[in-house]
């Protein structure tokens, strides 16, 4: 039997073949991404032509650029007739781009404002972070204002001060019925700033003089002034914005007016009016020689400009939320505040995260538009250094700089909303 | 806090209110510094330097006011305006002073409210234009595209001139100069129309200036001048009196170099009475007798401020012309100190 002849029996499995040429990697995906069908094909050609076009014409520009050179001049000489960018005007002139005329020695306070910045919004932004520095977050803006602007230490502190007062007059006066309550907490701070600051902080400054130096405002400049406004504009706009999204949906006729008129007059308006009328119109209203400080009027426009679009986009996010929700808090014996808070907020604002970062980003970017108004913005700033004898006729490697500086900001901002996103998502989808 | 101070300032505002029939000579002096108004930048006339610190024909005006009613050229707030807010800013108390090559007209003196205090730069529109095209008089634009920036009296004088002569023209409209500059190298107008000082100064700032001509036809007046709030007499005045000493003390030859010399007494009797060695002319300014010696230190007479920032010797290259004083055939004239 054994020299029977055996059919052949394969015990061994042959190596899988290399799939045809064409099924994989960079061909592959070509084939089917690039050279799908003729119109595809042609697509792909002009493209590619499109791209290699430019890319001739703008690499030697990008590399050929000069660094170091003192004026417009010595830049073509450096470059002796070939083409290339100027980059030297930022390397001389970046920290007025940063800055403004804000004084030399005392950049390191704008410095750590904006340090302190990241410190004061992480545990805001990362559940990971301690939360004990939540409390940090709320000193912050009384602390940055201190550090920018300078001058004594007791306005911030007693304008703290202030904010703790209405919190003690809210316990206190808690028993004494919602509208009663609600007065006194706005009236007493009120009144404390308008009458008590004033004395007190000179009282307070001739006892413990603590002064650093104060720096005006028509100082700051460049991008310093585009995040002042920018993050006192997005930090101020969310909850007031969430203010007037709910007073739009209240049931009670005055705070559900005011909200209406108020968001479709300020959406109503181009940005440009409100600036000019912060800086022209006021100045007419206000009695002669007030000094109502440009920046703060600046904040202030643009802070009401950007709660107007958030308050449509939280209202978005409210109206999408099915009325059972709002039921079930009822249900539970909820009080309106504490529903809001642990029910319909929390859903309303996860809805909304790429409509208010969209706003946030659009107010970022907004904040060049102060340029019309005489403030020296990183745009203003630069036409500033372009209308001085040594760069004057140089274009775009100043716009290309500022374009980058706030490309970083405001994709920073948008890969955080989608992480944002993902980090929230509780749907099965 | 942003309510507080808002609040806090309005408190302030009604306090402030008070003092405010003080004149504006009180208001600097307490305030202890000049709020001067100045372009946004106009090479030459105001833009800050590297080091942000203002520079330019303008601002050595500035700086020469405060110079003579505070004893410091360098007590001076730069307040940047815009053509849109230049006059409100000065309406409202904002600024003391507007400097910033502002056109003197009729309107602006008399219906906006505001007194010039003289003419610090007499300007005119001209037209530049590619070498290549071969044109050598205005008068052969006919049928031209033209870059000119908006809502400025340019627009308006250009659209009298070609009417003037019968032509026609195509407005290409545009913002501001330095995007003008761009549009008019790119080939998208065959002519650049602005002020003639903006012109030289542009044409510098090419690559290869030899490749564009100005055309010798300047079509308008441009008498650009510092300007103050009406109704205040004594500070128009320190503003008139302090330009007009820049313009004397050039004519009388005192520049910044024998200044101190000449203080210490000449036997011109005029010099003597400008610096302040003879007469009360300060005094019935309401300063103190120094005041036109500290105007000329703190940029040299008219003709040295004139050199420095935007004369033959610099960049923007600019030949006195019209602004050479009235002996040298310009109309640089100033009043007798007497």
């Amino acid at each position: 039997m054994s020299d029977q002849a055996t059919s052949f029996v394969r015990n061994d499995m042959l190596p899988p073949k290399e799939p045809p040429s064409s099924q994989v990697g960079v061909v592959k995906w070509a084939r089917e991404n690039l050279f799908g069908g003729w119109l595809s094909t042609v697509l792909t050609l002009l493209s590619i032509a499109a791209i290699v076009y430019i890319v001739w014409h703008l690499f030697p520009w990008f590399a050929n650029g000069v660094w170091n050179a003192d004026s417009l001049t010595q830049c073509r000489e450096i470059l002796n007739g070939a083409t290339g960018a100027c980059w030297a005007v930022i390397r001389v002139n970046w920290l007025q781009l940063v800055f403004g005329f804000y004084p030399p020695e005392l950049y390191w306070r704008p410095i750590l404002a904006f340090v302190l910045l990241f410190v004061a919004i992480a545990p805001v932004l990362f559940p990971s972070v301690p939360r004990k520095l939540l409390w940090f977050s709320g000193l912050y803006p009384f602390l940055a204002v201190w550090l920018l602007w300078g001058g004594t230490v007791w306005a911030p502190v007693l304008t703290l001060a202030g904010f703790v007062l209405g919190y003690l007059v809210l316990m206190a006066a808690g028993s004494l019925g919602t509208v009663i309550a609600t007065g006194l907490t706005i009236a007493v701070p009120v009144l404390f700033w308008l009458f008590a600051l004033g004395p007190l902080d000179d009282f307070l400054q001739g006892v413990i003089p603590l002064e650093i130096e104060p720096v005006a405002s028509r100082d700051f400049g460049g991008f310093m002034i585009s995040v002042v406004i920018g993050v006192a504009g997005i930090a101020l706009s969310l909850p007031l914005g969430i203010l007037f999204a709910l007073g739009r949906q209240s049931t009670m006729p005055i705070i559900k007016w005011i909200s209406v008129v108020f968001i479709e007059f300020i959406r109503g308006v181009p940005l440009i009016t409100l600036l000019f009328t912060a800086s022209l119109l006021l100045n007419y209203f206000l009695p002669p020689g007030t000094n109502f400080d440009l920046i703060l009027r600046v904040i202030i426009m643009v802070t009401l400009f950007a709660t107007a679009y958030m308050a449509e986009v939280i209202r978005g996010g409210l109206a999408a939320l099915p009325k059972g929700q709002y039921e079930a808090a009822d249900a539970l014996g909820l009080d309106y505040w504490k529903a809001q808070r642990l029910i319909i907020m929390p859903q309303a604002l996860k809805i909304s995260i790429p409509g208010i970062v969209n706003t946030f980003i659009g107010l970022f970017k907004d904040t060049t538009l102060v340029v019309f108004i005489g403030i020296l913005d990183p745009i203003g700033r630069a036409s500033a250094i372009r209308a001085t004898s040594d760069w004057q006729g140089i274009y775009w490697e100043l716009f290309l700089f500022i374009g980058a500086v706030f490309w970083i900001f405001c994709f920073s901002m948008s890969r955080y909303s989608m992480h944002l996103e993902r980090r929230l998502k509780t749907d099965h989808r | 806090m942003k309510k507080s101070v808002f609040l806090g300032t309005l408190a302030t505002a009604a306090l402030v209110a008070g003092y405010a029939s003080a004149t504006t000579l009180e208001d600097v002096k307490a305030r202890g510094s000049l709020n001067c108004g100045v372009s946004t930048g106009v090479n030459g006339f105001s833009a800050p330097d590297a080091n942000g610190v203002w520079q330019g024909f303008d601002v050595a005006i500035c700086r020469a006011v405060a110079a003579a009613v505070l004893g410091d050229p360098m007590a001076v707030n730069f307040v940047p305006t815009t053509g849109q807010t230049r006059f409100t800013a000065l309406a409202s108390g904002e600024i003391d002073l507007l400097a910033r090559n502002t056109t003197w007209t009729f309107s602006r003196d008399v219906d906006l409210g505001f007194t010039f205090v003289g003419v610090n730069y007499y300007d005119g529109q001209g037209f530049m234009v590619n070498r290549a095209l071969g044109v050598s008089s205005a008068t052969e634009l006919d049928g031209a595209t033209v870059c000119i920036q908006t809502g400025t009296t340019t627009e308006l004088n250009l659209a009298d001139y070609f009417r003037v002569n019968n032509m026609t023209y195509e407005p290409v409209p545009i913002e501001t100069n330095a995007e003008a500059q761009q549009q008019y190298l790119a080939g998208a107008c065959d002519v650049y129309t602005t002020d003639a000082s903006g012109l030289a100064a542009t044409r510098a700032s090419f690559e290869n200036p030899g490749d564009h001509v100005i055309l010798p036809e300047i079509i308008s007046k441009e008498p650009l001048g510092p300007l103050v709030r009406q109704g205040d007499d004594q500070w128009a005045d320190i503003g008139r009196w302090t330009l007009n000493a820049l313009v004397a003390a050039e004519e009388l030859g005192v520049t910044s170099a024998n200044l101190e010399q000449m203080a210490a007494g000449t036997n011109n009797p005029e010099i003597n009475r400008l610096l302040g060695t003879e007469g009360t002319l300060g005094e019935m300014l309401g300063l103190d007798a120094q005041w036109a010696q500290r105007a000329i230190a703190a940029g040299g007479n008219y003709g040295e401020i004139f050199a420095a920032n935007i004369g033959e010797a610099t960049p923007i290259g600019l030949a006195r012309g019209l602004n050479a004083q009235w002996t040298q055939g310009g109309l640089m004239y100033a009043p007798p100190f007497r």
